[in-house]
C-alpha cells in the first residue's frame, strides 16, 4: 500500500472560527513534485487551508498526512513545511544572507556547510551581489526571491506559497512565474500555491483545486478545469463564459439535443453522463469557441444575431452579439488575416451568424 | 480658496516659517537661555551678598572652584555614583517589568488594549507627591504592608533572623522602589509604541522556519524593539538620576543623591556657583550620551 499513499493527503479537513465554517470537509491528494494550486475568491477558505498545512491553525476535524506522517498536533517549528508569505515577511533587521540562513540555525550543519547552503540559495535566485543588503535596500522582485530562497534553504518537503505574485507588477509577474516554475523543477520540492488569480493558477500549476465557501468544487489540470468545468461556479470563475438555461430534448448516440430559447433554436452537444430527457440544464460557451461570420455556416448550432459592441485589440477582437431573443453572447475572433479579407470582418450593427462545434458546448446539470 | 492656493498663501506670508520657528524659540527661551545663566553662575564666586554671587571686581571673573570641587570632593563624587547607580537599577527594573507588560498590551484584543493602556496612564491623574506619601505609609514600620512582609519573613527564616519590622524606609531600596513605581509608565509607553508597529507575520515566519516561541522573541521581537528600549531607558534614567523629591522623602540622608546635593547647595549653603557647577556636570553626563545616540541614530537612518 505504501506506493499508493500520496505524498500529501488531506483527509476530511474542516475548520471553524466560532460559528463560521472557513473550511468544510476538504479532501485532497497531492503528489510529490507537483505544483498544486488552491484557487478561489477571498473568504473561500484557501488561506485557512494553507495555514493548517503550515501548522498555524489546528483543524477542527480531519487529518493531514505528509509523506505518511500524521501532522496533527505537530508545531509549526517542527514541520518540514515552509511558507513564502504574501508580504514576504523578511526580517528587516537582517541582511539578505542572514534572512536566507535563518532557518539553517536549527539544522545540524557546520558553519561552512551553512555558508555553502546560503551561497547555493543566493545563486539559485540570482541574488549573490545583494547578499549583504538589508531588505529595504532591494526591489520588490528581489525581496520575493529572498523570501523564496529563505523558505527553500532548509529543503522542505512542502513549500507553501501565499499569493506569490500578487505584490509584483504585471511585467515582473510574468517573468517571475517562469522563474518559480524553473526553480521548482530544479529543486523538486512540492509546491502548494494559494491564489485568487486564475491566470496565475493556470500557468503555474500542474493541478488546481477550485474552492468556494470552504469547499473544493473541482480538482484537475488547468485544461480540465477550463474546458470541462463541473459546475456553474467553476465555469464562471475561470475565464469568461456565456451561459444559457436549456432543456434536454433528446439523448442519442453520445449526443444531446437541447432546447435553448435564448439562442432561438436547438443546440446539439456532446452527451454528458447522468442527464435525462426533459431535465433542465445549462449550456455554456467560451467566447473563443464561437465563430462569427456574415454568411450562415454549415452544420448545427448556428444562430443569427446583430453586432452590438466590438472591441478591437489588434491581434484579436471581442464581439458582443445580440440574438433575436435579446440575449447577449460574447465571441472572440482572432484577426488572422489582413487587408481585403480583414475588411470583410463584421462591424457594428452588422447582421451575423454565430456558430459553434457540438464538442465545444459545456452542458451542466444546474 | 482651494487647498493648494491656501498652502501657497501660507508660504508666501511666511506663516510656515513661523510655525517651524516656534519650537526653536521655545527651546531658546526655556532651555538654552536658563542653561546659559546656570553656566554663567557656575563660574561665579560665592559672596555674602544678595544675590550671593559676584563676578569680577574683588573676585575673579571666571572662578572654576565649583567644577574643581565637584571632581575633587568625594562627597559629590559619591552622590553622583549613588544617583547613577540608583537610576540605573531603577531603569533596568522598569525595563524588566515594563517589557512583558508592553508586549502583553500588543497581544490582547483592541478593546482590552484601550482599557489596559488607560490603567497604565491612570496614576498620573493623582498628585505625584500624594503617591510618594502613600508609599511612605506603606513602607513605614507600623503599616499593614510592612507587618505582612515581616510575618512572611519571620515564617521562612530561622528564628535568630527574625525582625520586628522590615527596614524599608530611608534606604536606597526605598528610593529605587518608588522610582520604579513612578517611572514605569515612561518605560511602558515607548516600548508599547515600538512593539505595536512590528509585523506579526514576521513572528509567524520565524516559527515557520523552525524557531520556538522564545527563539522568535530573541531573534525577531527583541532586536526590532531596541529603539523603544533606548527611548524608554532615557525617559526613565534621565529624570531618575536628577530626582530630588523621592530621595528627600524616602531616601537615606547619609548617602544623598545628586539632586538633593544641588538643592542643599543652592538653598541651605547658599552656594550658587557650586550648585550650578554640579547641575552643569549632571546635564553633560545625561545629555551627552543622548546626543551621541541620536547622532548615530540619524546616521543609521541616513544610510537606509
Amino acid at each position: 500500500m505504501a506506493a499508493a499513499e500520496p505524498f500529501l493527503r488531506i483527509e476530511n479537513i474542516s475548520k471553524s472560527f466560532g460559528t463560521f465554517q472557513a473550511v468544510r470537509n476538504v479532501s485532497l491528494n497531492v503528489e510529490k513534485g507537483e505544483i498544486f494550486s488552491l484557487l478561489g475568491g477571498s473568504g473561500c477558505g484557501k488561506t485557512t487551508l494553507l495555514r493548517m498545512l503550515a501548522g498555524f491553525e489546528e483543524p477542527s476535524g480531519g487529518k493531514i498526512y505528509l509523506d505518511g506522517r500524521d501532522m496533527t498536533g505537530v508545531a509549526p517549528w517542527d514541520r518540514p513545511v515552509h511558507m513564502m508569505f504574501q508580504s514576504y515577511a523578511l526580517f528587516p533587521h537582517m541582511t539578505v544572507e542572514k534572512n536566507i540562513g535563518y532557518g539553517l540555525k536549527h539544522e545540524k550543519l557546520s558553519p561552512q556547510q551553512k555558508a555553502d547552503r546560503v551561497r547555493e540559495m543566493l545563486e539559485l535566485v540570482q541574488l549573490v551581489p545583494y547578499a549583504t543588503r538589508k531588505p529595504h535596500q532591494i526591489s520588490g522582485g528581489q525581496r520575493q526571491r529572498v523570501a523564496l530562497a529563505r523558505a527553500l534553504a532548509r529543503q522542505p518537503k512542502l513549500l507553501l506559497l501565499d499569493e506569490p505574485l500578487a505584490a509584483l507588477d504585471k511585467k515582473l509577474r510574468e517573468r517571475t512565474q517562469f522563474e518559480l516554475m524553473a526553480i521548482q523543477a530544479r529543486t523538486g520540492v512540492t509546491f502548494i500555491v494559494v491564489t485568487h488569480d486564475q491566470e496565475e493558477a493556470m500557468t503555474l500549476s500542474d493541478r488546481i483545486a477550485v474552492m468556494d465557501k470552504g469547499e473544493v468544487k473541482q480538482v484537475g489540470s488547468p485544461g480540465d478545469i477550463y474546458e470541462f468545468p463541473n459546475s456553474r461556479f467553476v465555469a464562471d470563475f475561470i475565464g469568461s463564459i456565456t451561459s444559457f438555461p436549456a432543456t434536454i430534448l433528446a439523448r442519442s448516440e453520445a449526443q444531446l439535443r437541447l432546447s435553448v430559447p435564448a439562442l432561438g433554436g436547438d443546440v446539439v452537444a456532446r452527451d454528458v453522463p447522468g442527464l435525462s430527457e426533459g431535465q433542465d440544464a445549462t449550456v455554456s460557451i467560451r467566447p473563443e469557441k464561437l465563430h462569427i461570420s456574415r454568411d450562415r455556416p454549415e452544420g448545427a448550432n448556428a444562430f443569427p444575431g446583430k453586432v452590438k459592441d466590438l472591441a478591437y485589440f489588434g491581434k484579436d477582437s471581442l464581439y458582443r452579439v445580440v440574438l433575436s431573443s435579446g440575449a447577449l453572447v460574447q465571441a472572440h475572433a482572432v484577426n488572422a488575416s489582413r487587408g481585403g479579407e480583414a475588411s470583410r470582418a463584421p462591424g457594428w450593427d452588422d447582421q451575423v451568424w454565430i456558430s459553434f462545434d457540438p464538442a465545444s458546448a459545456i452542458v451542466l446539470a444546474e | 480658496m482651494d487647498r493648494k492656493r491656501l498652502a501657497l498663501w501660507f508660504d508666501r506670508k511666511g506663516w510656515s516659517d513661523i510655525l517651524i520657528l516656534a519650537p526653536y524659540v521655545w527651546l531658546l527661551l526655556f532651555f538654552l537661555l536658563p542653561f546659559i545663566i546656570v553656566v554663567g553662575m557656575s563660574v561665579g564666586t560665592k559672596t555674602p551678598t544678595a544675590p550671593p554671587i559676584s563676578f569680577g571686581g574683588d573676585y575673579p571673573l571666571i572662578n572654576l572652584q565649583g567644577y574643581v570641587r565637584t571632581v575633587a570632593d568625594s562627597l559629590y563624587f559619591r552622590a553622583f555614583i549613588t544617583s547613577l547607580v540608583s537610576a540605573g537599577i531603577a531603569t533596568v527594573l522598569c525595563l524588566l517589568i515594563g517589557y512583558p507588560m508592553a508586549l502583553g498590551l500588543t497581544r490582547v484584543s483592541r478593546s482590552w488594549r484601550n482599557i489596559l493602556l488607560m490603567l497604565v496612564i491612570l496614576p498620573f491623574w493623582t498628585s505625584f507627591l500624594l503617591r510618594v506619601y502613600a508609599w511612605m505609609g506603606l513602607m513605614g514600620k507600623s503599616s499593614w504592608f510592612n507587618a505582612g512582609l515581616t510575618s512572611l519573613w519571620n515564617d521562612i527564616v530561622p528564628a535568630s533572623w527574625a525582625v520586628e519590622f522590615v527596614p524599608m524606609m530611608h534606604s536606597n531600596f526605598a528610593v529605587v522602589l518608588v522610582m520604579v513605581y513612578t517611572y514605569l509608565p515612561f518605560m511602558i509607553l515607548p516600548l508599547y509604541a515600538s512593539l505595536e508597529r512590528l509585523d506579526p507575520t514576521l513572528d509567524e515566519a520565524a516559527l515557520d522556519l523552525g524557531s520556538k516561541p522564545w527563539q522568535v522573541f530573541l531573534d525577531v521581537t527583541l532586536p526590532q524593539s531596541i529603539p523603544g528600549i533606548i527611548a524608554g531607558g532615557m525617559l526613565v534614567f534621565i529624570p531618575a538620576a536628577g530626582e530630588l523629591v523621592i530621595p528627600t522623602l524616602v531616601g537615606d540622608a547619609s548617602s544623598p543623591m545628586i539632586g538633593r546635593v544641588i538643592s542643599d547647595q543652592f538653598s541651605a549653603a547658599r552656594d550658587w556657583p557650586m550648585a550650578s557647577a554640579i547641575a552643569v556636570v549632571l546635564l553633560v553626563l545625561m545629555v551627552g550620551p543622548a546626543v551621541l545616540y541620536s547622532h548615530f541614530q540619524a546616521k543609521a537612518e541616513g544610510s537606509k
